[in-house]
């Protein structure tokens, strides 16, 4: 229960907007708080006064239905007052700025934008232009920070710990902002990482990050205590990486025969949603090694634990 | 601005022979324990419900279910403080329907932290009946709460500050007035 | 009005002079260069502890003008280039509409009579409007005025077509300025690739989108038997291509801009659209190569490819944004910081990278104190710092990433044709 490195922190930053930006301790912060809000999902009444009077708005300018449910539920068990704004893509261009937008948004008094975008590095220019508190929700192929730090208390709370663990990521690393955000988080708890694409899909340079880089799934699979499978996405870029969705499949896809050659409690995620039969088979997807269900559980818990610590962070104090 | 020890008001002794009399107070009280329950507030207050109920089962031969309430997220000064308050994990690992709480904690103040308390518990279920004990009550309430169980009452002044202190937070087991020095 | 310079350090590379010596301007021109001079009934110019150089020459500016007046006008734009010591410019043909046909050049021909504080020189476009497809009207053109053709911006991708425009350049003995980029390599980058870009989740642009296309451009310009001018060179490949081209005798020149000596990519992470450039800012070793091919000559030319755009175009989101940032007013500075102090280049080797050089590439009497010679003159204070700060930016825009940086040295005094233009660091003509 007694966790000395949570006690010692405190959480000072008004944004959470990758986790290459936090520290082994801070990220440590978020883990332990989440692991308090788990247990307030699981009471007959899973709210909270944390947020009483609070607004968080979800800024989305990329359609998803799961992330912000999962935020707007956490907002919702906080005591927050949520509301939702979608802004179509196509129409950025022509209408109003991104920090317009964000201005605008701040002047109805709210006191947390969510912000998902297509845009790498939206959530940074938009955190710079307010003074409310910016949770990055997704940027282009930047960082989902929420999504690692729920893989990894996912992980944590599989496995007990997450120093030392191998862990490996499997799927378009290129494009993924899935795979950035667990590389950083994962690396900095001291995982040993893995990550496993075909070659047109490892992007420049990933290795710096600290990673081991392969393109052979067997070599990834070897010994190693979870892997993280991400959604593949056909568009323009991934589509010339390999033949055929099939031929993908075969090469990459985790399937009951390559998981009987794994470790035998191997923790199998995924941050959804699954493309059956292209990056992993249906009975990978609901077997006794796959945690997938537990990450979308464990999503609410961490973003509680994200908009508590954002909305109360600890703010000068003026004498 | 620091804190200077004025006088020492329980010893280990004196902490032991408090809780063994609201345990006896308890059992006197509510004459069955069977659906008595024991919630300590965190963080000293869980300590002290986990040595009531050791009591109690001393005393009757049955254990009552003990919890922990975690209070931080029912703070009414959350957005005053300057410190962010640290989350840790309620443990209550039994249904409080119907059950007879008894919500224990150190020093009974202003109220305010068990009327977090009472809030946090009601979250949990409907308990039939809920009961406070503290090992110390030194007054100045600033809401309409009162202990059913008192260890100990000290009359205090504004500027003194009560500290208890306990084997498993602070390594010894006391109970001493401090003044605020400025 | 005649002036007597007095007591400054003279540099012209041009004709070799790095002396302690007078100047003496009348009716425009250099009338004295010499030791000593004094001259009655003339304003005299204490320039001691300064250096007097022959005015810069940018060969790579964008004065948005037509079109994009939001931006700058030819107008700001001089008086900008006034301020960074710039008594010539080269504004390039990316205007709307484009500078593709002697129509368009006569027009602008009249704003810059009307509305430029320095010289503006003219270059037109390769390609009707530089679409690649179809070559303009080039010989028309220069006798219209301009000095060089150019698509910057964009890259002629059809080799043919390139082959025929070096061939017709040649014809019409005029200089073709290349803006080398392999669309099809760069395709919607918006960074330098590398593991920044990567970190970031950035599409990157490699090096190899650039320096294929200068090895082409070099290949076909031997071809030709034409020169060609390579326009901001910012990565080790390039700068080897064309040392060995050099070597090998092909007639290729080339230019950098400030940034690519003075900034890395490193600089990007923060998402800044200042830090958004064609081409991308590279790495620390690129920069040793820049520097170092500034040094050996391999580099001829500083030139600035100021592009200024609007805050509202700029303060959006990285992908969004448009490529380029304003640079004639930071261009001295950034040079002696990081050439001058961190002795990559003499003052007499900077001189000519920055005046020199350009006017002789560019085919313009300029860039020389030579007795006689048009009076374009600047006097710097090498050793002054300052801070530069938003409000002092004469560009009509402001999309600088040096805003708020502590810069050294600075123009005291500027001459354009024997008129003063700057005098104690005040703008003394038009009205801003």
């Amino acid at each position: 229960m007694k966790n000395n490195t949570a006690d010692k922190i405190v959480w000072a930053k008004k944004d959470l907007l990758g986790l290459e930006y936090l520290s082994r301790e801070e990220i440590e912060v978020i883990l332990y708080t989440a692991q308090s809000f788990k247990e307030v999902t699981t009471r007959q009444i899973k709210k909270v006064p944390a947020l009483r009077g609070k607004t968080v708005v979800n800024l989305f300018y990329e359609p998803s239905t799961r992330t912000r449910a999962s935020f707007e539920l956490a907002a919702k068990r906080l005591s927050a007052d949520v509301i939702n704004i979608e802004v179509e893509a196509s129409s950025v261009k022509k209408g109003e700025t991104l920090i317009d937008t964000g201005r605008n948004i701040e002047a109805l008094k709210i006191d947390i934008i969510v912000v998902r975008h297509n845009c790498s590095g939206a959530p940074n220019i938009l955190a710079r232009s307010v003074k409310s508190s910016v949770v990055n929700a997704g940027d282009g192929w930047h960082e989902h920070p929420t999504q690692a730090l729920l893989d990894m208390f996912t992980l944590k709370s599989k496995l007990g710990h997450i120093e030392g663990l191998r862990v490996s990521i499997i799927g378009d690393i290129a494009h993924s902002r899935v795979a950035r955000s667990n590389i950083w988080g994962m690396t900095k708890l001291v995982a040993e990482v893995t990550v496993c694409a075909p070659p047109m899909l490892i992007p420049e340079g990933i290795e710096k990050m600290g990673v081991k880089v392969t393109s052979d799934l067997d070599e990834a699979l070897k010994n190693t205590d979870a892997i993280n499978v991400l959604r593949m996405q056909f568009e323009r870029d991934t589509q010339k990486a390999f033949p055929t969705k099939l031929e993908y499949f075969k090469q990459y896809g985790i399937t009951d025969q390559r998981l009987k050659k794994c470790k035998k409690d191997i923790v199998v995620m995924h941050p959804g949603p699954i493309n059956r039969g292209i990056e992993m088979s249906s009975d990978v997807a609901d077997g006794a090694n796959s945690v997938i269900l537990e990450q979308v559980t464990n999503g609410i818990a961490v973003r509680m634990a994200v908009l508590y610590l954002v909305a109360h962070a600890k703010r000068e104090i003026v004498a | 601005m620091g804190l200077k020890e004025k006088s020492k008001i329980l010893n280990k002794e004196g902490i032991e022979k408090a809780l063994e009399r609201i345990a006896h107070e308890i059992i006197e009280k509510l004459k069955s324990i069977e659906d008595v329950a024991i919630v300590g507030i965190k963080n000293r207050g869980a300590y002290l419900g986990e040595r009531l109920a050791d009591k109690v089962k001393s005393i009757t031969s049955t254990s009552p279910p003990v919890g922990a309430l975690d209070i931080t997220l029912y703070r009414d000064d959350l957005t005053q403080i300057s410190e962010q308050p640290i989350v840790h994990a309620t443990e209550i690992d039994f249904d409080i329907d119907g059950k007879i709480i008894i919500l224990v904690d150190d020093v009974l103040f202003t109220g305010r932290t068990i009327r977090c308390a009472l809030d946090a518990l009601i979250d949990f279920g409907r308990p039939a009946q809920i009961q406070l004990a503290v090992l110390v009550d030194r007054g100045h309430r600033e809401l309409p709460i009162r202990a059913d169980y008192v260890g100990k009452n000290v009359p205090t002044s504004l500027k003194e500050v009560v500290e208890a202190r306990l084997e498993e937070t602070d390594g010894r087991d006391e109970v001493v007035i401090c003044e605020k020095v400025e | 009005m005649k002036y007597l310079i007095k007591n400054g350090r003279v540099i012209d590379p041009a004709s070799k002079i790095d002396d302690m010596i007078d100047i003496i301007i009348a009716d425009g021109k250099i009338v004295e260069i010499g030791k000593d001079l004094n001259l009655k009934s003339s304003e005299t110019i204490d320039a001691k502890g300064k250096i007097v150089a022959p005015g810069f020459v940018d060969m790579h500016t964008h004065l948005r003008e037509p079109g994009r007046e939001d931006k700058e006008t030819i107008k700001s734009g001089s008086r900008a280039a006034i301020r960074g010591g710039f008594t010539s410019v080269v504004c390039m043909p990316n205007t709307e509409p484009p500078i593709d046909n002697s129509g368009v050049v006569k027009l602008v021909k009249d704003i810059i009579k009307k509305d430029a504080l320095c010289n503006v020189f003219v270059v037109g476009a390769i390609t009707q409007v530089r679409a690649g497809k179809r070559l303009t009207n080039i010989s028309q053109m220069k006798k219209e005025g301009i000095i060089a053709v150019s698509d910057d911006g964009s890259c002629i991708e059809d080799k043919s077509l390139m082959l025929g425009a070096l061939k017709d350049c040649k014809k019409d003995a005029i200089l073709l300025i290349d803006h080398c980029e392999d669309i099809r390599i760069s395709s919607g980058g918006v960074m330098n690739k590398s593991f920044i870009s990567t970190k970031m989740g950035l599409r990157g642009m490699p090096k190899e989108a650039e320096y294929i296309m200068v090895k082409r451009d070099i290949d076909l310009a031997e071809k030709a038997s034409s020169r060609i001018h390579i326009a901001h060179v910012s990565c080790k490949e390039s700068v080897e291509l064309i040392r060995k081209a050099k070597r090998d005798n092909v007639e290729v020149t080339a230019e950098t801009a400030p940034h690519y000596f003075a900034l890395t990519e490193e600089c990007c992470v923060t998402y800044d659209t200042n830090t958004k450039m064609n081409p991308p800012l590279r790495t620390k070793e690129d920069v040793e190569f820049i520097k170092k091919a500034l040094a050996d000559g391999t580099i001829d030319a500083i030139a600035t490819d100021h592009a200024p755009h609007t805050d509202s175009e700029k303060d959006v989101e990285f992908d969004f944004a448009p490529f380029g940032i304003i640079g004639l007013e930071t261009a001295l500075s950034l040079s002696v910081m990081e050439l001058i102090d961190k002795k990559v280049l003499s003052w007499p080797d900077l001189i000519s990278r920055m005046s020199t050089n350009p006017a002789k590439i560019l085919g313009i009497d300029r860039g020389n104190l030579k007795k006689g010679s048009t009076a374009d003159i600047v006097i710097i204070d090498p050793l002054k710092e300052y801070i530069y700060n938003k409000d002092s930016v004469e560009s009509k825009s402001k999309n600088s990433p040096f805003i708020n940086w502590k810069l050294k040295g600075k123009l005291c005094d500027v001459f354009v044709r024997g008129k003063v233009v700057m005098r104690d660091e005040s703008i003394v003509v038009g009205s801003s």
